[in-house]
């Protein structure tokens, strides 16, 4: 069955769009219960970031992060085209591009940022 | 029986104005939170620490209380229009009755503890 092609470019984003929107609703689980623990004083915020702080955790926060630049920028591919550009194929093929490349180096620098040793002292 | 077509009975009634409700809350949400998640994303990458004194100091700034307040809340609300979609396309039946329910509790839930927790630090009573 070679009719149609599987990839596409529109079809691919519009997947990943939905995709990092559900890990960062997983995320935002995530910042509530840290928010909670932090309202439930010293004990509750020790106790939370002794789970938080776990290995599986870090590599969640680097995924929610790239998830987070992706669907920024993906989103505001989607709010242009709500104002009628860029829809021409060749335009959202080339702004597919654009979107993939741009969150991965917004990724990149938030993961060097928060992540780098020496940028912070935890 | 009467003998007004179908198309009859709706001419001229119009529509309820309500259809693009989803949609354009979808719109005006995705807008709001483009500047809201980036200033959440790097005034947390920002944090000196994440001990507790600093993050208690950080949520009780005014300022950072109030922006949280509007994150948690935009941010679910976006959440819950996204969720709802993705169930609507992939789940049927009753199951997906029961997961629009679901999702729309959890949404809440989230909101409002969120919300809750900025206030109580917020007013000095998380010590």
């Amino acid at each position: 069955m070679t009719v149609y092609r599987m990839f596409r470019y529109t079809l691919f984003t519009s997947f990943a769009n939905r995709l990092t929107g559900l890990a960062i609703s997983i995320g935002l689980l995530v910042l509530v219960y840290w928010l909670m623990a932090v309202a439930g004083g010293a004990g509750s915020y020790s106790r939370a970031l002794a789970i938080l702080a776990l290995p599986i955790f870090k590599v969640l926060y680097a995924g929610l992060l790239f998830a987070f630049s992706y669907h920024l920028v993906a989103g505001i591919r989607h709010l242009i085209w709500d104002t009628a550009h860029g829809m021409e194929r060749h335009q959202s093929q080339r702004s597919a591009w654009v979107v993939g490349a741009v969150s991965v180096l917004i990724t990149i620098a938030f993961i060097y940022w928060a992540f780098c040793p020496g940028a912070h002292q935890s | 029986m009467s003998l007004r077509s179908p198309l009859g009975k709706v001419l001229g009634a119009g529509s309820a104005k309500e259809g693009v409700h989803h949609w354009w809350v979808q719109r005006l949400t995705s807008i709001a939170l483009v500047p809201l998640t980036i200033w959440f994303v790097v005034s947390l990458v920002s944090l000196p620490s994440f001990e507790h004194v600093t993050v208690l100091t950080w949520m009780a700034h005014t300022w950072t209380a109030l922006l949280l307040i509007l994150f948690v809340l935009v941010a679910t609300w976006h959440s819950q229009l996204g969720v709802r979609v993705v169930v609507e396309d992939y789940v049927h039946g009753g199951a997906k009755t029961l997961t629009l329910v679901l999702i729309t509790f959890i949404h809440a839930f989230v909101a409002a503890a969120g919300v809750f927790a900025v206030l109580k630090v917020a007013f000095g009573a998380a010590a």
